[in-house]
């Protein structure tokens, strides 16, 4: 199943993603790299500040051309996980002294418990859940509102648009997704809230100004007049790396990068993500068979090896999947 | 430091001066009316306020005990910029102005005074063991917001810290909460400016350990019409002079998490 291709310095693995995962149904395999493991550097869980949940699973109601995990209407590779799942590791989570709790898939609203899920998570601390806002129906947006309104602590919205227009958005999420995103949007601030609006970065450097007003403009007509806005780097794996490129060869993190680096910047120090079928490292690299720590909590509580290149943004950009990213928002 | 076992009754207790000397100048004035038994400061003395060296004198005067903030530890230390803790452009730039505005205009023996504070002061009184710090104890800059720490965290912090009653501040809204165990955490707000509430007013707290532990916190009024002359005059920026006038927050904003953003104006 692995093939060895020895480069100059190091080694590498090369295998795809159909051979990762013997039980994954995904329809993209594209080749990647991973490091090996005498060659990466590990990253100990400090402590666990942030759990995740993977509570929509891969099942999405969008085909978006930039999935880092391919997320799709037909990808059962990781299911919804039931309000029982979740509420076992919220328990677990208590005595760790847990900080923040986040939900993402998949798309989180396709799974018809979310509601109760939240309601759990919200008597214990704040929650963040991550969408694509086509699901946010006025009556949708209520509920949260009342969830939100008996809780001490924060609900966060983060919804997924990536252009300020439909032409720049559509061809990445689906044809109409920009139109009915905005209208979730608008449902939520109606409601009163203030929800993240994330984008990947598909534009230069240059343009950055341009596309920050761009985005302020509309969601202004919409009514958002203060919007919060996350800009998040390419993750050149899954999707992502057919539509525009993969990783280089070289992109990957080296001990040597790790010499004077302040490893609490990385997720992987503070945090671990919960699915149906286990605790895994981070977001990014749930398919990954290494990236599965254990079923529990405290089996999670490991060391992981940077191997994955996927590793070399996150290094780059700082803990990029949290509500306030290590290097910054927008 | 540990200043051991005492026997403190009451405490006045403050946080973030942010330059402001009238805000600290009034709850001095005021202190001398309340019955208590020390002064402390939990740190950032300096930032977007005037003058930052007339502060120094009136914490000497009134023996205030201050605890080092992120903001003390940089001038103090004489860093390039504030450790914040800031993640947004927008955040870090008015940040930065008033950073370096401060920086220029400390002194060298108040900078010497800075880098020397203690970063946690401990004591214990009526049985309590007492941890003040800037953040939170285990980070100089980490933002305590109500609605973002569980109470089971606040657990996690007094089993890890060996503490019963916590003070911190750096978020600049005060809070309180009583673990199931008892034990207390309060966020004691800042006097350095308003709390984003529409009301011009800062606040400070009493500490009381007897008869029983609790938090009580103090509207302070002072004259932030000055303030806000003088910080004209000294052409700091109009978006923080806004924020002294009408009590909204205009900067700095980013880092609020959804419930207290959305309390506030901007």
């Amino acid at each position: 199943m692995l093939k060895k291709i020895p480069t100059n310095d190091m080694t590498f693995l090369l295998m795809t993603l159909n051979q990762v995962a013997s039980v994954s149904k995904m329809e993209t395999p594209a080749a990647e790299l991973i490091q090996a493991l005498t060659h990466s550097p590990q990253v100990p869980l400090h402590q666990l500040e942030a759990l995740w949940f993977q509570v929509g699973g891969t099942v999405c109601n969008l085909w978006c051309t930039h999935c880092f995990i391919s997320c799709s209407p037909k990808n059962h590779n990781f299911e919804f996980m039931s309000r029982s799942q979740v509420r076992r590791y919220l328990e677990e989570s208590v005595p760790h002294g847990v900080k923040e709790y986040y939900f993402t898939g998949g798309e989180p609203f396709m799974n018809r418990e979310l509601p109760g899920i939240l309601e759990d998570t919200l008597q214990l601390g704040p929650a963040s859940v991550l969408s694509n806002g086509l699901l946010i129906t006025p009556k949708v947006a209520s509920a949260l509102r009342q969830l939100s309104e008996a809780s001490l602590y924060t609900l966060e919205l983060r919804i997924s648009i990536d252009g300020f227009t439909p032409e720049t958005n559509d061809p990445i999420r689906g044809e109409g997704t920009f139109v009915r995103a905005l209208e979730g949007v608008k449902n939520l601030v109606e409601a009163g809230f203030l929800p993240i609006i994330t984008c990947m970065q598909s534009w230069s450097e240059s343009e950055h100004e341009r596309v920050l007003a761009g985005f302020h403009e509309v969601l202004f007509d919409v009514g958002y007049t203060r919007p919060r806005l996350k800009i998040l780097p390419q993750l050149r794996i899954g999707r992502e790396a057919e539509r525009e490129r993969g990783y280089s060869s070289g992109e990957f993190v080296t001990p040597e990068m790790m010499l004077g680096y302040d490893d609490h910047l990385l997720l992987c120090s503070n945090s671990r993500i919960a699915t149906h079928r286990g605790v895994y490292v981070c977001p990014i690299l749930i398919e990954k068979p290494d990236a599965h720590l254990g079923d529990t909590l405290a089996e999670a509580f490991q060391p992981f090896a940077l191997r994955h290149q996927a590793c070399y943004t996150c290094y780059l950009s700082g803990a990029i999947c949290s509500n306030f990213s290590a290097k910054g928002n927008a | 430091m540990n200043l051991g076992t005492t026997n403190y009754r009451r405490l006045l207790v403050f946080g973030g001066v942010y330059n402001n000397y009238l805000a600290l100048s009034a709850v001095l004035q005021e202190a001398q009316t309340i019955k208590h038994d020390a002064i402390f400061c939990l740190g950032d003395l300096g930032a977007f306020g005037p003058y930052p060296n007339r502060v120094y004198p009136l914490l000497v005067e009134g023996k205030v005990q201050v605890v080092q903030g992120n903001y003390d530890h940089s001038i103090g230390n004489d860093l390039n910029d504030c450790q914040c803790g800031y993640t947004d452009p927008r955040d870090n730039y008015f940040a930065q102005i008033s950073y370096d505005y401060t920086r220029a205009h400390t002194s060298d023996e108040f900078k010497n005074y800075q880098r020397r504070l203690p970063p946690f002061i401990r004591f214990e009184s009526f049985g309590k063991r007492v941890l003040l710090c800037h953040g939170s104890p285990r980070k100089i800059n980490e933002f305590l917001w109500e609605s973002t720490t569980p109470t089971h965290f606040l657990e996690k912090l007094f089993r890890d810290f060996e503490a019963d009653v916590i003070l911190a501040t750096h978020t600049g809204i005060k809070w309180q909460r009583r673990a199931v165990s008892g034990k207390l955490f309060a966020n004691v707000g800042v006097i350095g400016r308003p709390e984003n509430n529409g009301r011009t007013n800062v606040w400070y707290c009493i500490v009381h350990f007897t008869p029983e532990l609790k938090i009580e916190y103090c509207a302070l009024e002072y004259n932030h019409q000055r303030l806000a002359r003088e910080m004209k005059e000294e052409k700091l920026p109009q978006e923080f002079i806004d924020t002294v006038l009408t009590g909204w927050w205009t900067t700095c904003l980013e880092i609020l998490p959804g419930k207290e953003r959305a309390r506030g104006k901007f």
